[in-house]
Parts: structure tokens; C-alpha cells; sequence
């Protein structure tokens, strides 16, 4: 089976680049902690030790270089980029801007409306809000560190195609009728903000905070994320999963996407499980289906939006998600 | 006297800013009037979309994120 290959694949790589993690683990699991490598619970704590390891030395090597490469936008420099453009071009940047730049979803509500309000087409904005949850630079880089290339490419190809029909798709439906009325009023100042410090010194005391900021932010979905990801991979059996999961049963991916709906993780967290789900034979299209639905759909975030936009919007955003993340599990399903 | 906004509709990184604020101006042995802009419109209106947003005087220094300890001591103790 192809799918199983490309899983495999990524797990060779996994093994190779990162062998100085699974030795960190086998020494602290097995050694120290005498665990058994052939028990359910040792595999999963090894499976937990190791993650841990990674992911978060990962975190904080790809946010520490981003912000001192000041690589990463606020929402007002983005809103400068997206404005102004022939619809195609708006939502070009808009859906690339979006995929780069971990924002806070507590930005979503002054980011809305100042999109509006410099005139940036609605199902634009949907496209940045779709992408931006949905796909950034960290979890990108953490894919390939976890999952290898080809599926963190596969992953973010498919987010950037949501992201731009999703928003299109939205468009069609005319959602300027449920923007709540007082978002139309807002005037928006020009403030000019003062030039950030370009030395080294303050390059690195910016990229400092960003660190301690975005990973005080995520910790917690992170090793939420992992401590599922261990119990999958230590007490879920494989067969159990060859039978329910793993078969080409065309419904297990529409079964997956409703699952995300009410879960909710960050894109960084919910990578373990995607990982843990891969290694015992879930199907490619139904685990990218699930990571995108815990990913973008998420009810915090919709409450969130829920400050400007009234329920029917939220209901379709939902449901337009919804329909593209089926469409990307069966293609997937489909394609390997 | 010194006036101090903080913009910022309730996140938590915007109370410890302002409790930052606060306290870098005890240390100083400044006097300030700090407040706390709440309300999404006024907040827009400073040309801030990330928050937490900082305005001294009628004029924005900070935008998103915490500030640094320096950045503090100096909105309070410049003129």
C-alpha cells in the first residue's frame, strides 16, 4: 500500500535526523525508568519523553530564528500588504501572510475589522482567517521534523487550497448581510509605530519574548497534543485500527472532520496525534483530514468571531470548512 | 501628569502590561493616570490591530505583545 510507504518513509527520515532525541528517550524510558520498550505503557512513554524532547526544542530553535529575523508580521503590516489589490492578488497575499504568521486567535476580532474597514473583500479575509490557524512557519517546520517533507508539504498544499476556496466559496454566499452593523462604523487611526531596534542586541531581546510569548501561549495543546498521541500509539492495537480506521470506507473521513469539530488544538499540538495515527496505519487523507478540522474549526475561535459576524455566517464558515477538509481526506485517500 | 492607555479588550498579556505599567512607575516615583481602553472602536481608532497596545501622551509605542522592562521604565520616566 502506497500510503503505508509514504508513512514508513517519514518515519525513516524521523528516525535518522533525529536520533539524538530517541536516544535521549530510550536512556530516560528504558534506563532509567526500566520500562520495557515491548510494553503498551513503555512505548508510550517513550513515545511521550521523545515528543516532548523535539517538539519543544524545535519550538524554540524556529521562533527564536524567526524573531531575529523579525520574520514574523504584525497584523498591521499585513493589512498594509493585502489592501488596495485586484481581488486575486488580495487573496494571494492574503492566504500566504496568513499561512506564514502565527497569530493569536485574540487578534481575530481587531484583525476583521480592520480588514473591513481598509476595504478588503470579505471572502478574502475569510481566506487569511481559514489560513492562519490552520498553517504556519513553526508547525511547518516541526511537520517535516516529525512527519518528513512529504507529508508537511502535502499538509500545507492542501491548508493554502482550503484557505483559497474556502474563502471564495464564502464569497459566493454574500456574507457582507452578517457582519454585525457596528463593524462598518469603526474608523480606524494611522499610528505610526516607532522603528523597532535593529541591533543585534535588540533583534535577539525581541526574539526572547516572541519565544516566551508564542510557546506561553501553545504549551499547554502541545502536551495535550503529545499525551494523546502517546496513549494512540502505546494502547490503541493495530488491527483495531486496520478494521475502524484504516480501510477505504468512504465515511471515516466525513467521521473524522465532525470529530474535529468540537476538538480543538493548536497546529503544533495536534501533530503528535497526527504522527501516532500515521505509525499504526491510519489512511494519509483521513489523518490530514482530522489534523485540519482540530487545526482551523474550533469552537473558542468561533465564539471569538462571533463578536463581529452574526451566527449564519459562523454556521456556514463551519460548514464550507467542513465539505473542503471531506474533499482533501478523500483526495488524499484517493491519491495514495 | 503623565497619561498612560493601555488598549486591549480583556487578553491576559494586556492586564500584565498594565500591571507592569503600574509598577515601573512606583519604582520611578512617577505619577500617572493609567487607564484601560476596553472598548474595540477606541482601540481601532489608535490605528492598533494587535494587542496589547500602548499609548503615552496621545501617541502609540507599543503594539502586540509584552513590552520589555527598558520600554516600561522609559514610557514612564521620558518626557
Amino acid at each position: 500500500m502506497p500510503d503505508k510507504e509514504l508513512a514508513n518513509e517519514s518515519r525513516v527520515s524521523l528516525n535518522e535526523s533525529h536520533s539524538m532525541f530517541e536516544w535521549f528517550a530510550n536512556q530516560v524510558v528504558y534506563a532509567g525508568m526500566g520500562l520495557s520498550p515491548d510494553s503498551d505503557l513503555g512505548a508510550a512513554v517513550h513515545f511521550f519523553v521523545m515528543d516532548v524532547a523535539k517538539i519543544f526544542a524545535l519550538l524554540v530553535i524556529v521562533i527564536y530564528l524567526m524573531g531575529l529575523l523579525r520574520a514574523l508580521l504584525s497584523p498591521e503590516r499585513v493589512r498594509d500588504f493585502v489592501r488596495g489589490r485586484p481581488d486575486w492578488q488580495a487573496r494571494g497575499f492574503a492566504v500566504t501572510l496568513g499561512a506564514a504568521t502565527p497569530f493569536c486567535s485574540c487578534s481575530s476580532v481587531p484583525l476583521f475589522i480592520g480588514f473591513v474597514e481598509a476595504g478588503i473583500p470579505l471572502g478574502v479575509t475569510f481566506s487569511f482567517l481559514i489560513a492562519s490557524p490552520m498553517i504556519n512557519e513553526v508547525a511547518a517546520v516541526i511537520l517535516v521534523g516529525i512527519l518528513g517533507w512529504k507529508l508537511a508539504a502535502l499538509y500545507v498544499l492542501a491548508g493554502l487550497l482550503v484557505a483559497w476556496f474556502g474563502g471564495l466559496a464564502m464569497q459566493a454566499f454574500k456574507p457582507e448581510r452578517w457582519v454585525e452593523g457596528y463593524v462598518w462604523k469603526i474608523q480606524m487611526g494611522q499610528a505610526n509605530l516607532p522603528e523597532p531596534d535593529k541591533s543585534f542586541a535588540g533583534r535577539h531581546r525581541y526574539a526572547v519574548a516572541e519565544v516566551r510569548e508564542i510557546v506561553g501561549r501553545i504549551w499547554k495543546w502541545v502536551l495535550l497534543g503529545i499525551g494523546v498521541g502517546a496513549l494512540f500509539h502505546g494502547f490503541v492495537p493495530e488491527e483495531w485500527v486496520g478494521e475502524n480506521l484504516g480501510g477505504d470506507a468512504w465515511y471515516t473521513v466525513p467521521v473524522a472532520v465532525i470529530m474535529g469539530i468540537p476538538l480543538y488544538s493548536n497546529a503544533t499540538g495536534v501533530i503528535p496525534v497526527a504522527e501516532a495515527m500515521l505509525s499504526k496505519g491510519v489512511a494519509v487523507g483521513t489523518t490530514l483530514a482530522l489534523m485540519m478540522s482540530v487545526a482551523a474549526l474550533s469552537l473558542p475561535e468561533m465564539l471569538i468571531l462571533r463578536k463581529v459576524i452574526k451566527w449564519q455566517a459562523l454556521a456556514l464558515f463551519a460548514g464550507v470548512l467542513a465539505v473542503a477538509f471531506t474533499l482533501v481526506g478523500w483526495a488524499f485517500n484517493a491519491l495514495t | 501628569m503623565k497619561n498612560i492607555k493601555v488598549l486591549g479588550s480583556g487578553c491576559k498579556n494586556c492586564e500584565t502590561t498594565a500591571r507592569l505599567i503600574q509598577i515601573a512607575a512606583e519604582q520611578a516615583g512617577v505619577e500617572i493616570e493609567l487607564e484601560k481602553v476596553t472598548d474595540m472602536a477606541q482601540i481601532m481608532g489608535f490605528g492598533v490591530m494587535s494587542t496589547p497596545g500602548v499609548v503615552v501622551d496621545g501617541k502609540v509605542v507599543h503594539a502586540g505583545g509584552l513590552p520589555g522592562p527598558d520600554q516600561v521604565r522609559n514610557w514612564v520616566t521620558q518626557d
